[in-house]
């Protein structure tokens, strides 16, 4: 099917977004779409056929991530304007808002949509640092906690990416020099690490639907699947250009892996050599299945539809592209009859 | 003793024992006679020459750079006839210079009658006290050594080729899937790049120090030339001889080694040097000759010494004088005098045809046998050469034969810029391709004058073209060639992210009326590069060198016809495209020896994109392809002639659906082992994760229910209900109002 791209037709309204887009995410239904970028926006969309269905409006800089919680209800939202906001995905009224000394990196909901992890940069003088918030889910929302459940600040090499692992107690961090960790949410100790996951930076971190097992993507080139709870490294994917984000497809044994050249020196290559395609690898045997070209800079973000029905990227050039999959990849058995576990 | 010691102790000098420190800084004096030279076979005279005579003798060995005082010559003298006794001591200061005075003028004539022949003073004792009694010499034991083209009895037939990565030179085997392996790979290996000799049997290695040949299966060093910081190597064609050339002339520092492989002072300050791959002796030196008026920046024309085919010569062209043919092994010049040609620019040796090989060999078997059965004609080399325009001469081609240095043909051409001469490889024809311009001298234009050889008074034909042609090449043993024109105004102006726009066209030699009639033009290209399949027949056109374009086109050109069938058939029928392919960045093509396989490659020497190589059948399927970084070369090992003759080629040709059989066979039971074994590799992958994903859920499941929480939520999932949405759509297609008139 046709790529849909998430864009108005009318050029002098404004336009989806104008600037490199930094996070996606699907609702747990699939039907909506979620969009930050540097443009200090928030987009929602309909996925099934990109008609942008609202804005949320507030944030005075880049939005570096989003993540909405399980009933589509509450939308929270990390930003270089040192804020962490919460929206009501209906209205797109902002509900709450935290103040932090440097920007927010990274948030996520656990899974009883009842608490938040954010990361917040180390900048200016300031130790990057992990919080958990608790969400107050009675009422219209507006009545939070200013003060996190706990906070630590990891020590070494500073975090990037994070997420609730199976438990609540424990937070899965990815960091800049390669290293993925498990800390313990509420003491702050590092329980269990893996300080050569990667070789580089770690881009992005995105769980299986059980929190069971997580894949990252790093700038060295690769992505990994770990086991959440010993953080062993179970499946390798080598590729040939720097990786910006990994998604797991669920339904299928497959895995998407975004990427390309640096958006620093995306000027100086062709648009051949910066490889801004989306790979399709097949997750157990390690072997890639395809590709789907489109974007004209690096793929920053991809994400697939829970109900695996569809994938979305975000780039660099400031196009989110969103691909409803054909009958012929469901029905395509390339590896013959293995039956793969979900 | 009045003296006061040191801290009250006395020391007695002649109490301590020196005689160990004595023995270690003991000044060795050279009291040997290495240093003293008996020079016989010098003129008997009498006392009033004496003086004369030394001086002369001084100022000879002087000149050759040996020099000695009068002095220290000692003249023993025969006191009775008052006469000397005809030879002399010549005392040198040291060993070194006696032993390059030997060297050099052993053998020396100082005059009609005398010749000088020295020994070493030390020598004559040494042979006095040799042992009279004969010892028979111990025979060496014998080693076999491997053979040098042991790679051809690969029971596979496989190819090998060369690739320089980094660091590291590795020689693979190309053959099906399964069959590709590394055959020996040696970090280090080269300083510079590798080159293989022309039937494959050497691979060379460039260092600082000078060349280095290898070969046989397990790489052995074969032979080296010291040659120190050697750029460019060329290798006679039939793998006798080398030449090389360094940017920087040669030096022989003082005390160097002497021998005949390696320089002499002779050779002081000269480019090029021949070498015998056997011995490895060095058999001449030249200077480097850069065309009349070109500065030394200017890129060295290479390679600078042109071998004849059957390595008997060797010509160097003096750009605007002279071509000089050395005849081999002894690099004299032929005939004591090159051939003087005013104004000439450039020449060609005409290449043998298989048929010529065959003869020469049938007549040398007859040679040997005693029966000497002269053949209508014998085999003569034949040199191609052409001179510019000066003033009222015109251009001119020449072929002339040699070593008779007849002039067999020549032509006048008008209004010339450029000519370069392409043989074709069986020296059936020569192309001349003729860069003309206008009396304007503003545009170019091209004409190609094409001379058939074989034929009687060598006619030739012309084929005029309009556009600027970029690249000629003739199809390998065929009677087509392949051209690539260009009218693009940039052509020339080379810059970045210019493509430069090409036709390519095809020729083919038509028999009944024996001129060239083009076969197709295929216009709009891209292509710079024509590569022919070593076999002839199909062909690739490449785009090369360029940053946003990198096509590949194969084309075959009998594609309907077999052998039988080709002379009726329709003029330009055959010619099919095969197919496309893309190769980002390529800088080189290169068919395999067999002309089934090419290989492209995109080399770090020229750029850093995508640097590797990959490998192609002749109909543009991608076999193989690796992106590696620092890549560098890569180099097909070529192979020499078949043995077989004529007839036996055809008898396997008319039995390949014999022998295809036995192949098919092999060919489906490897692929159906490969695929088991990927399927099973695959099973055991899927068989792991299954295993390792239901512990995984148990354990999912078991902590779910510890805490208490509503089961998995993919439950959950499965139960959720479908939404039916019924949606009602209302469209007008057409609105006609009518008007009804009552």
């Amino acid at each position: 099917m046709r790529p849909i791209l998430l864009q108005e037709p009318d050029p002098d309204h404004f336009a989806g977004h104008e600037r490199s887009l930094t996070q996606i995410k699907f609702n747990r239904e699939g039907d909506l779409l979620f969009t930050c970028s540097k443009d200090s926006i928030i987009n929602v969309w309909y996925a099934h056929n990109g008609e942008r269905l609202g804005t949320y409006d507030g944030h005075n800089g880049t939005v570096w991530t989003i993540d909405v919680d399980s009933s589509s209800r509450f939308l929270v939202s990390g930003s270089a304007d040192n804020t962490m906001r919460l929206w009501s995905v209906e209205t797109g009224k902002c509900l709450f808002f935290w103040e932090f000394p440097t920007a927010v990196k990274r948030v996520a909901f656990n899974e009883e949509d009842d608490q938040v992890v954010c990361i917040t940069e180390q900048r200016m003088g300031h130790q990057g640092a992990v919080r958990v918030f608790e969400i107050n889910r009675d009422g219209d929302g507006t009545n939070q906690s200013k003060e996190p459940i706990s906070m630590f600040n990891p020590v070494g090499s500073k975090a990037v990416v994070c997420a609730f692992a199976h438990t609540n107690d424990l937070i899965i961090t990815g960091h800049e020099s390669g290293k993925v960790s498990l800390f313990d949410a509420k003491s702050g100790e590092e329980v269990q690490l893996n300080e050569h996951a990667h070789r580089d930076t770690v881009t992005d971190l995105q769980l299986a639907p059980d929190r069971s097992y997580f894949i990252t993507s790093s700038k060295d080139k690769t992505a990994r699947i770990h086991e959440t709870r010993t953080l062993t490294v179970l499946k390798t994917f080598v590729t040939e250009t720097p990786l910006n984000s990994a998604a797991i497809a669920p339904g299928k044994p497959y895995i998407l892996l975004g990427g390309g050249q640096d958006a620093m020196s995306v000027t100086t290559t062709s648009l051949r050599q910066g490889k801004f395609e989306t790979r399709f690898w097949h997750k157990v045997l390690e072997e890639e299945v395809g590709r789907v070209k489109g974007h004209f800079g690096p793929v920053n973000t991809i994400a697939v539809s829970p109900k695996g029905d569809c994938y979305a990227s975000g780039g660099e050039d400031g196009f989110v592209r969103v691909h409803h999959f054909d009958e012929t990849y469901f029905r395509a058995k390339p590896y013959g009859d293995l039956e793969i576990e979900d | 003793m009045a003296s006061n010691g040191v801290n009250g102790a006395f020391h007695d000098d002649e109490e301590i024992d020196y005689s160990d420190i004595e023995a270690k800084y003991q000044v060795e004096y050279d009291e040997s006679f290495d240093n003293i030279l008996v020079v016989d076979g010098v003129p008997i005279i009498d006392k009033a020459k004496l003086e004369k005579l030394l001086q002369k003798i001084a100022k000879d060995f002087s000149r050759k750079g040996c020099p000695i005082k009068p002095d220290n010559i000692t003249v023993p003298w025969n006191d009775a006839a008052g006469k000397s006794k005809g030879y002399l001591f010549m005392e040198f200061s040291n060993a070194d210079d006696a032993a390059r005075a030997l060297l050099t003028m052993n053998g020396h004539a100082f005059d009609a009658k005398h010749t000088f022949l020295i020994n070493r003073f030390t020598d004559f004792e040494r042979y006095l006290n040799v042992d009279e009694t004969y010892h028979e010499p111990a025979p060496e034991e014998y080693k076999a050594k491997e053979h040098l083209r042991a790679w051809l009895g690969d029971p596979q037939g496989r190819d090998q080729y060369a690739t320089y990565r980094g660091d590291d030179v590795e020689v693979h085997w190309h053959g099906k899937p399964s069959q590709c392996e590394v055959a020996y790979s040696k970090p280090n290996w080269t300083d510079l790049y590798v080159s293989w000799s022309p039937m494959g049997t050497f691979m060379a290695t460039l260092h600082r120090q000078g060349v280095r040949l290898w070969g046989g299966t397990s790489w052995e060093p074969q032979q080296r030339f010291a040659h120190p910081l050697v750029k460019l190597i060329d290798f006679s064609p039939n793998e006798q001889y080398v030449v090389t050339w360094s940017f920087d002339p040669i030096v022989v520092r003082e005390g160097a080694e002497q021998g005949p492989q390696y320089f002499s002072p002779e050779d002081e300050g000269n480019n090029i040097a021949v070498w015998d791959i056997r011995t490895g002796h060095l058999l001449r030196t030249f200077p480097s000759a850069y065309a009349e008026g070109g500065e030394e920046k200017k890129q060295m024309p290479w390679p600078a010494l042109k071998w004849s085919p059957d390595d008997k010569f060797v010509g160097r062209v003096t750009p605007g004088q002279q071509i000089s043919v050395y005849e081999l092994p002894g690099m004299h010049l032929q005939g004591k005098k090159s051939i003087k040609i005013e104004g000439v620019v450039d020449f060609e040796w005409r290449p043998m045809g298989d048929k010529d090989r065959e003869d020469m060999e049938k007549e040398n078997k007859a040679a040997a046998n005693g029966t000497p059965i002269k053949s209508k004609k014998a085999w003569e080399n034949m040199l191609a050469y052409w001179t510019p325009e000066v003033q009222n001469q015109p251009a001119r081609v020449t072929l002339s034969s040699f070593p008779s240095r007849e002039i067999l043909r020549q032509k006048n051409l008008f209004n010339v810029t450029e000519c370069k001469l392409y043989w074709q490889n069986q020296g059936d024809f020569l192309c001349v391709k003729v860069d003309r311009h206008t009396k304007t001298k503003k545009s170019i234009f091209c004409n190609l004058e094409i001379f058939r050889v074989r034929e009687k008074d060598y006619p030739v034909e012309i084929v005029e073209l309009k556009d600027t042609v970029t690249d000629f090449s003739w199809e390998p043993k065929g009677e087509r060639f392949a051209l690539v024109s260009s009218s693009d105004p940039n052509l020339g102006n080379p810059g970045p992210g210019i493509t430069i726009k090409t036709d390519v066209s095809f020729y083919q030699l038509d028999r009944t009326k024996g001129d060239f009639k083009p076969l197709k033009t295929l216009p709009a290209r891209t292509s710079n590069t024509v590569r022919w399949s070593p076999r002839g027949r199909h062909v690739v056109l490449a785009t090369v060198g360029s940053s946003s374009k990198s096509e590949l086109e194969f084309w075959d050109l009998d594609f309907t016809a077999d052998e039988t069938r080709r002379e009726g058939a329709p003029w330009g029928t055959g010619i099919q495209h095969l197919g496309t392919a893309d190769h980002y960045a390529l800088t080189d093509a290169e068919w395999d020896p067999s002309g089934r396989y090419l290989a492209t490659s995109a080399s770090a020497w020229r750029h850093t994109l995508e640097n590797g190589y990959a490998i192609w059948d002749f109909r543009g399927q991608e076999l193989e392809k690796h992106i590696l970084d620092r890549f560098k070369q890569f180099l097909w090992r070529p192979r020499p002639p078949t043995l077989l003759t004529k007839e036996q080629q055809r008898q396997i040709r008319r039995n390949l659906k014999e022998y295809s059989r036995v192949f098919d066979e092999e060919d489906a039971a490897e692929e159906s082992n490969v695929s088991a074994e990927l399927i099973a590799h695959r099973k055991r992958l899927v068989d792991e994760w299954n295993a390792w994903r239901v512990r995984c859920k148990e354990e999912v499941a078991e902590e779910r229910r510890k805490s208490g929480k509503k089961s998995e939520p993919a439950k959950e999932k499965a139960v959720e209900e479908k939404e039916e949405i019924e949606l009602w759509i209302d469209e007008v297609i057409e609105q006609i109002e009518e008007e009804i008139v009552e």
